[in-house]
């Protein structure tokens, strides 16, 4: 871990020995062993791995979805969680779900609507504000979900492979959009992906998840300058060792 | 005099098709209505072929004509909607019992998970009790009265709303249930904000069938529980039969069957209604 990140006062994420595991039949299943981590404050955290290597598990802990079989998991401030689906409430508008999540966090009926529509600007979707769920594009829905994740003024979003159903075009947008509302908001952010292009785009730091159990198996930092192109051969390079370790893990561990 | 039966049908189909307007309004309307027209016309056809085989006498088995003359005839006279007035208030308070009794059955059986465990399944075993068994309780209790009829409306229709209500709640996707409880909602809030609405297709659902369970159990009613000085629908049947009056009891069966499709296809039109707002339907 760098100095930096070892200098700042208390991490926005700690995870120390956590253990976590599901009865699977008359077996147990390990989905996560003993892993130990911190996100410093305003870190941008991605974490790669196989299917089954026990991320999403991880998120679900953290946002406190779940309980640990072992050790803790704590995250210092507020937690939104977003997921692969938009998984926006059908029965309301884009704007109203992004009230909704500011209802439940208790802003006064004055300010809701104005701050919605403030939060779907900043993620670009001016016009849309009172189009159901259904009529919006996929892009479109994982913007909404978005606003409604900042709507939750959390500290830290964790992101479960949020852009994992979208075509590249709109993914490589939705990436923009993330970097920017992240360098404007001071964020903590961790992301899961299976790609780790995508990691490399986007975190500071990647972990490289094993699978079956789960730990964290490799850490890089990812040095190159932002903005970041997906298509940049520095870029490529680091993702290639990350790829390479990946298949390394999923070899010994039979994927 | 089937002309006066067919204006209130098509009525009856424009109102599913909501909000086109216009030109494309009427084409939408008479693609949902012709099909349904060509099946009204078959069936007539039908009856008049089995009455033409002569299979039954005239006066046992009448026509389409002489039975939509005689409607014609109860149209023109005020106490007959009298009766039907009798009637629809009757399946109106009962129903409207049946909601309310039915909602909060359902709510806290959906909530409180004792309750659950005792009654739920007793909510389904009750859906598939007759509502003509609880006759004979329901005039030992009430006498021939209104009461024991509205009684066992309320008993044949509540629990179909319940269950409506409580499979909604059992099948609200889990991933909403997530994310609502991200959002920092919990218990009574994110039943509110989240498994209630989540939940109301299937209690849409559960009104319809309440509906038709009510209406049922209602016209069971009136043909058994006689109440002096009240020609309901029900009654002006059983008196129809025990005239041998084949033509003002069909007639009669028209208007029963037509009182049930316009109120079920209300249902549809909130339904689809619904269905359209979440994207469920084009």
């Amino acid at each position: 871990m760098s100095a930096i990140l070892q200098l700042s006062p208390k991490p926005a994420v700690s995870v120390a020995g956590l253990t976590k595991t599901f009865p699977a039949g008359d077996r147990l299943l390990v989905a996560l062993h003993g892993v130990s981590l911190e996100v410093a404050k305003g870190e941008f955290l991605c974490l790669v791995g196989a299917s089954g290597s026990g991320k999403s598990t991880l998120l679900n802990l953290l946002a406190g979805l779940d309980q640990p079989t072992a050790g803790a998991a704590q995250v210092d401030g507020r937690v939104a969680l977003m997921f692969q689906e938009a998984a926006l409430l059908p029965w309301l508008s884009a704007a109203a779900n992004v009230e909704l999540a500011l209802q439940l966090r208790g802003v006064g009926a004055r300010d809701r609507r104005r701050l919605a529509w403030e939060l779907l600007e900043r993620v670009h979707l001016t016009g849309a504000e009172t189009r159901r769920p259904h009529e919006l594009s996929g892009g479109m829905k994982q913007r909404v979900a978005l606003a409604r994740a900042l709507a939750q003024d959390a500290d830290v979003l964790l992101m479960d492979e949020p852009f994992g159903a979208l075509d590249a075009i709109t993914r490589d947008l939705l990436h923009e959009e993330l970097e920017r509302i992240w360098s404007d908001s001071g964020l903590t952010i961790v992301f899961v992906t299976h790609n780790a292009r995508e990691a490399v785009r986007l975190g500071d730091r990647v972990l490289v998840f094993s699978s079956r159990p789960g730990r964290v198996a490799h850490e890089v930092e990812v040095k190159l300058p932002r903005p970041r192109s997906l298509d940049s051969p520095e870029l490529a390079v680091v993702a290639g060792r990350i790829t390479d370790r990946l298949r390394a893990e999923m070899r010994v561990h039979g994927g | 005099m089937a002309a006066e039966l067919l204006p209130d049908l098509e009525q009856l189909e424009t109102a599913e098709s909501v909000p086109v307007r216009g030109r494309a309004l009427a084409v939408r309307a008479w693609g949902a209505t012709w099909p349904k027209l060509a099946a009204a016309a078959l069936g007539l056809l039908a009856w008049q072929l089995v009455v033409w085989s002569g299979w039954r006498p005239d006066y046992v088995l009448p026509g389409p004509l002489p039975v939509f003359q005689r409607l014609g005839e109860d149209l023109r006279q005020l106490d007959f909607y009298a009766g039907v007035g009798i009637t629809l208030r009757r399946a109106l308070e009962g129903y409207l019992l049946a909601v309310a009794l039915g909602s909060v059955l359902g709510l806290l059986v959906a909530r409180v998970a004792v309750l659950r465990k005792a009654v739920g399944s007793a909510i389904l075993g009750l859906q598939s009790m007759p509502s003509i068994a609880w006759f004979p309780l329901a005039i030992l209790l009430f006498q021939l009265s209104e009461g024991a009829i509205i009684f066992v409306v309320l008993l044949g229709a509540a629990p179909a709303i319940a269950g409506g209500l409580l499979s909604g709640v059992d099948h609200v996707p889990p991933l909403l249930v997530r994310v609502g409880r991200t959002m920092g909602a919990s218990g009574l809030t994110l039943f509110r904000h989240v498994i209630l609405p989540a939940s109301l297709p299937a209690f849409v659902g559960g009104l319809k069938q309440g509906w038709a369970f009510a209406w049922r159990s209602l016209m069971a009613g009136e043909l058994l529980v006689i109440v002096n000085h009240q020609q309901s629908l029900g009654q002006r049947l059983q008196f129809a039969r025990d005239l041998s009056d084949a033509e003002q009891l069909l007639a009669l069966m028209l208007v029963v069957l037509v009182i049930g499709i316009a109120v079920d296809s209300l249902f549809g039109a909130l339904d689809g209604g619904i269905r359209r707002r979440w994207g469920l339907q084009p």
